[in-house]
């Protein structure tokens, strides 16, 4: 489903701030993985969800998307290929829209936008039917402002934005750091809920190892720009919070040591 | 001309603001070239003999245009967006003096689209703001029909969050393309209403558009606020009506010992005023908080 081949791309490059932020980066998912990634700050974990959506463009390397080479497409060709929810829940939606404005625009993703009505009766349906599902009474407030819904609300309406139309791969950066405890197993529970259910091919950046665990079919761990880890199946299952953090001590263990042999 | 149909204009010029400013958040003052350029096309069609609606169409294609090369100068040339629109202002002075050839230019004796409504009974002075009225009404009808289309809610998600816009599939580009050669083309019919509703085509009609438009506009959204489309663009029309009438009393009234001529300075202190009064909506607040 992605295919992503020696991906590559660098900040200020030939200036004294020049940052490789990705150093040559492969990996395959399969149709309906559903993939943690994991890794500390300045790993490349966001710049490489740029590259995914066509936010970035990479430097070199290849991005394939369902078989279609979309390496120099932009974010807007790409979007009805993949969908994102932002780690910032005012990044994505837009506030002075009203959440059925919102929910329409995702409803258009991937059409051709033209004059007829954004808001129509039969569209409304379909956003009462698919806000209902989150039980918090959002059904019955689609005129109100985007920017009234607390920052949870605001990014579970971003998830079913994400999925309300069809989509190859689910891009999560996240989307659930803004959040407070409850309303981030909330936001959690849901994605897990929509990607069972649509089996979906699932993306989702996470700062928390147990997260990065408990869900998804597969985890894997970024660092400067590379993937160092990757683990699946009964390896990932057997697998607890301390095997992952000490592995990540590792890697950054062993770079530190092959650092330390350079200097010395 | 009265004050009616001189808000009735500016009306136009004040959507045209809610479009740049408020709806894709673009800081916009090319309007203060594009509202002679439609002037100097209708006027210069019309005295070379071609038909007055058609001189006034191509002014409104002339304005577009206007937005489309300040647009291209800021999506593609990278420029500041309000840089960008002032170098297409300035550049449009020398172009309207080209166009006109002169600086002046009466269009008294000529046919134009008020014409054929002069031999119908009417008195002269109410076509003049009926026919003001039903121009501008129907093309404010026409931009909210146009801002409630799934193409319009694309063009109001680049001005309110470019990022989650282009996630949809929004090409912001295209419609920040479309928003301004809209933008500048109302402003366009504006200057070719103008032209023929006062006889004359000038250089220095420009000047200060743009204030006079977010006036209007600062107006229209404190007596009228709301948030439909179409009640936002009848706004910007009695906003402007509401201001014009207002600057009109203001000037005629002898007790306050204003002239005509203060009509720029008033402008510019009442905007002042809308922009620092605290918990104003005004569609410049972005612009002051960007410095902070």
């Amino acid at each position: 489903m992605i295919d992503v081949e020696d991906l590559r791309i660098t900040f200020g490059k030939d200036t004294p701030n020049e940052n490789k932020a990705l150093q040559g980066i492969n990996l395959t998912i399969a149709e309906g993985e559903f993939v943690t990634v994991i890794g500390s700050n300045g790993a490349g974990k966001s710049t490489f969800m740029n590259c995914l959506t066509g936010e970035l463009i990479a430097d070199s390397g290849k991005i394939l998307i369902g078989g279609k080479n979309v390496s120099r497409w932009k974010a807007a060709r790409r979007s009805n290929l993949v969908s994102r929810v932002f780690q910032d829940p005012l990044a994505g939606t837009c506030e002075n829209l009203t959440i059925e404005e919102n929910l329409s625009l995702a409803y258009s993703r991937g059409k051709t936008r033209s004059f007829g009505l954004a808001i129509n009766n039969s569209k409304r349906d379909v956003f009462r039917e698919r806000l209902s599902r989150l039980h918090l009474g959002l059904e019955d407030r689609l005129e109100d402002k985007m920017g009234l819904l607390s920052g949870g609300q605001r990014q579970a309406v971003s998830l079913i934005m994400a999925t309300l139309q069809p989509t190859k791969c689910l891009l999560l950066d996240e989307h659930t750091a803004a959040l407070d405890p409850r309303m981030q197993a909330f936001v959690l529970k849901l994605t897990n809920d929509i990607v069972e259910e649509t089996r979906v091919t699932t993306l989702m950046i996470t700062h928390s190892m147990s997260q990065a665990l408990q869900y998804g079919t597969r985890t894997v761990m970024l660092h400067e720009g590379q993937v160092v880890l990757d683990v699946s199946g009964e390896e990932r299952s057997s697998m607890d919070v301390h095997d992952l953090v000490d592995m990540f001590a590792k890697v950054r263990g062993e770079q530190l040591d092959s650092d330390s042999l350079l200097l010395g | 001309m009265g004050a009616i149909e001189l808000g009735l204009v500016f009306g136009l010029i004040a959507l045209a603001v809610y479009l740049s400013f408020r709806i894709l958040d673009f800081p916009d003052l090319t309007i203060d070239g594009s509202f002679p350029l439609g002037a100097a096309v209708c006027a210069v069609m019309i005295i070379n003999g071609y038909n007055p609606y058609l001189a006034t169409a191509i002014a409104f294609f002339a304005g577009a245009l206007a937005g489309l090369v300040t647009a291209f100068l800021h999506l593609r040339l990278k420029i500041m967006n309000l840089l960008a629109s002032i170098l297409t202002m300035i550049a449009l002075y020398s172009i309207n003096l080209r166009i006109m050839g002169v600086p002046n230019l009466a269009l008294i004796t000529e046919e134009t689209i008020l014409t054929p409504f002069e031999g119908l009974g009417l008195q002269g002075f109410y076509i003049k703001p009926i026919l003001a009225a039903v121009i501008v009404f129907t093309v404010a009808l026409i931009v909210a029909r146009f801002l409630n289309s799934d193409y319009g809610l694309a063009m109001r998600a680049t001005g309110a969050n470019q990022k989650m816009a282009r996630a949809q599939g929004v090409n912001t580009n295209k419609t920040t393309y479309v928003g301004m050669a809209l933008s500048n083309a109302l402003v366009g019919l504006a200057g070719a209403l103008f032209a023929q509703m006062n006889g004359f085509a000038d250089i220095t009609i420009g000047t200060g558009t743009i204030v006079i438009g977010l006036a209007a506009l600062i107006a229209g959204e404190a007596l009228f606020p709301t948030r439909g489309m179409l009640l936002a663009a009848l706004a910007c029309i009695f906003g402007s009506i509401v201001y014009r009438i207002a600057i009109a009393l203001a000037l005629n009234a002898d007790s306050i010992g204003l002239q005509a001529s203060d009509l720029n300075l008033v402008t510019a202190l009442l905007v002042t005023i809308a922009l620092v009064l605290p918990g104003a909506k005004n569609p410049l607040k972005k612009l002051m908080k960007r410095r902070n």
